[in-house]
């Protein structure tokens, strides 16, 4: 069998599968914090604490009303977009003068309470979600077996990922929106209604952590911690990728993913660090992150 | 101004030295300070926090409770701290309840690291530390002292017993996936050893680190080796997201079985029989085990919503035997409790004719279970099948084994 490093070369590809599929979570994760650092200059460190509303949304709609994946993917989404509206209007709006410590602190916190919340309510071992009934099983492609399941995770997410980006760089509502990142005075003096646009944005970069709950939680055990052990990770993406930038941040997550998923074939006990090691190496050679500007 | 200053520096010296002073004035065959106090220390958010925390508070309380809420005549108080499963987070709160507050007694110290300092702390104050939550042998081997007692299991037990079973069944080919940190390298090394003399072989092993989401990679490894059995020597929330990626990974329709060397009724509970079914384990407490566990668990699923873990029955059982040991000794002197605890049997709804050794391991029977199919299940919280009770001589290290000082050999 052929081998690169002593590692046969079919459990390498079999890996590199698997770090797409951990790749296409930090892109979609990275690419809303992306958005709302780009536009509203906030941290947002309740980033995994919505990740994991999310996915307790999806098991509470199948526990209490009945409502199927499928459904969670629809209903999710928007939900906790909209609780996202509420955390702007109520707290961020109020900080947007001030230096981004502020809006890194108050996230911060609000990330503890809401885990806290959670966690009195549910404990910490998680709830189970099972995999849709149309996606169980998994095909065995020689070198591996892939669930369907992760295969459509891949899918899902690249495909929501790539659709912001267009929406963001090719149509007028994106120019709007990148306009108002330039300079909000000029966009509002054109008759833009910018705090709405900026309320609105939030909404959808929250939103999108909503919807990587969803995908996440027949995957991951669904519990209050979820959020807290990814969001860290999530963060190393976007400052390699460069803070604020779209393209970067989807390239690098799933880049990233694969790197990592290497690593936990030559030295897994790295695997957790080896991030947090290109993150360091990148802000040493390249400040702005690999696809930021300097400003 | 010059005289008032002397009168509150006067105030302030008696009053930081009056809780000494009433230590003091406990002579033996008294309680110190008036009160038994006894401290919880726990996860109380963190990944354990299901094992014990709350619960272990609850069950606690329960104990006291049934005891009649006082011992010799004086009141018995409960305290409780969270340790973040931090060993200098837990020494320091032990040496404060120790120092300051005049708490005798600590137990459920959750987290073998916290367990270790707190042992240590223990001995040089001269109170007692009851371990339930902890599984590192070292607590009855080499660190082993007189104020020590390791209640509930130990890696030994865990790896005795469910490895020694598996092999028996002809699972004797295995491939661990190992938390990296002390407790899950030492269960590893424990069960690689029984696994070994019992005839089997370890084809390889992966250490990934504490609090992974995703194992899909590790797995994939442990898919290549063809090992039979897959070891989990990890805990709590690794343990449920290993198995999960493992059932969506096709790992068991591909004839590979778990054996869960460290798993308690809430991870079977969070992870759902469809997922858990068929699993091996070694356990202390079930409770649904005869009338007097179910009655006991009742109690507790009215005030915890949840089945007691083995940790959590654990903790009842400590505070109630040294209750009863506090009561036989007519004191809370340290040495003098430890001797009736020592002396008394362990007789309640958690062990039949338990027995605390010379080196502090309380022995009694422990069972290897197998985790129900959805169809087997009759009820909530009815999940395992016991498949063999191990009585305690056999389930735990024998004394001739132990490294021990406190042993005479």
């Amino acid at each position: 069998m052929t081998e690169l490093f002593g590692v046969p070369l079919q459990a390498l590809l079999g890996q590199v599968l698997l770090g797409l599929v951990n790749g296409s979570f930090y892109a979609i994760l990275s690419l809303g914090l992306a958005i709302i650092f780009g536009l509203l200059n906030i941290i947002n460190f309740a980033h995994g604490a919505l990740y994991m509303m999310g996915a307790f949304a999806a098991w509470w709609l199948l526990e209490k009303f009945g409502l199927n994946y499928w459904w969670a993917l629809a209903i999710v989404p928007p939900l906790i977009g909209l609780v996202g509206i509420v955390i702007e209007r109520l707290f961020l709006r109020w900080l947007n003068q001030l230096d981004h410590l502020y809006g890194l602190l108050l996230t911060f916190g609000l990330a503890l309470v809401i885990e806290g919340v959670f966690r009195y309510f549910y404990g910490v071992s998680g709830q189970p979600y099972s995999t849709p009934d149309a996606l169980r099983g998994g095909k065995n492609l020689g070198f591996m077996f892939l669930p369907y399941y992760r295969a459509w995770v891949v899918a899902a997410s690249l495909a929501v990922c790539l659709a912001t980006w267009f929406v963001i760089e090719k149509t007028k509502l994106g120019a709007y929106l990148r306009a108002a990142t330039e300079n909000p005075r000029l966009l509002q003096a054109f008759g833009v209604n910018v705090p709405l646009l900026i309320t609105l944005t939030y909404g959808f970069g929250v939103a999108l952590a909503g919807f990587a709950g969803v995908l996440a939680a027949p995957i991951f055990q669904v519990g209050p911690l979820m959020g807290s052990n990814l969001i860290i990770v999530v963060f190393a993406v976007v400052v390699i990728g460069g803070m604020g930038s779209i393209l970067g941040s989807i390239v690098t997550g799933v880049g990233l993913g694969m790197i990592e998923g290497l690593t936990k074939v030559y030295y897994p006990q790295f695997s957790d660090t080896v991030v947090f090691m290109i993150m360091a190496l990148v802000l040493l050679l390249r400040p702005a992150g690999l696809f930021g500007k300097e400003r | 101004m010059y005289r008032k200053s002397i009168v509150t520096a006067l105030a302030l010296a008696l009053c930081s030295t009056l809780p000494a002073a009433a230590q003091k004035a406990a002579a033996p065959g008294k309680v110190s300070g008036d009160v038994v106090k006894i401290g919880i220390l726990t996860d109380m958010s963190g990944v354990y926090s299901d094992l014990g925390g709350q619960g272990a508070i609850i069950a606690a309380q329960m104990a006291i409770d049934d005891f009649g809420g006082k011992v010799l005549g004086k009141p018995i108080m409960l305290v409780s701290a969270d340790h973040q499963n931090k060993a200098d987070v837990g020494t320091n709160k032990a040496r404060e309840w120790f120092d300051r507050d005049g708490v005798d007694m600590v137990t459920d110290l959750l987290n073998s690291g916290v367990a270790l300092g707190v042992s240590n702390v223990a001995k040089e104050k001269n109170r007692i530390a009851i371990v339930v939550g902890a599984g590192s042998t070292d607590l009855t081997g080499d660190k082993c002292n007189a104020n020590t007692i390791h209640y509930a299991y130990d890696n030994y037990a865990l790896a005795n017993i469910t490895g020694n079973a598996v092999v028996k069944k002809g699972g004797d080919t295995w491939f661990f996936l190992t938390a990296d940190y002390a407790f899950g390298q030492s269960l590893e090394k424990n069960t690689s050893e029984v696994v070994k003399k019992a005839g089997g072989k370890v084809l390889g092993s992966v250490r990934h680190p504490l609090s992974t989401a995703d194992f899909s990679s590790y797995l994939l490894q442990a898919q290549a080796s063809k090992a039979k059995i897959i070891g989990l020597a990890n805990a709590g929330g690794d343990t449920i997201n290993a198995i999960k990626a493992a059932n969506e990974f096709g790992i068991v329709e591909g004839g590979q079985k778990f054996a869960g060397l460290l798993v308690f009724i809430t991870d079977v509970h969070s992870l759902g029989l469809q997922a858990a079914q068929g699993m091996l384990l070694t356990d202390g407490f079930y409770w649904d085990m005869n009338d007097d566990t179910r009655k006991w668990s009742d109690r507790f699923l009215a005030k915890h919503k949840a089945r007691p873990t083995m940790v959590q029955a654990g903790d009842y059982s400590a505070v109630l035997h040294y209750l009863k040991a506090v009561q036989a000794a007519g004191t809370d002197e340290a040495q003098a409790v430890m001797a009736k605890m020592r002396e008394i049997p362990v007789n309640d709804v958690f062990a039949k004719n338990g027995k605390v050794r010379e080196d502090g391991r309380m022995v009694h029977d422990m069972f290897l279970a197998q985790v129900k199919s959805p169809g087997e299940s009759k009820r909530p919280w009815d999940y395992y099948k016991i498949v063999e009770v191990v009585p305690g001589d056999k389930a735990f290290r024998p004394l001739s084994q132990s490294t021990c000082p406190l042993v005479k050999k």
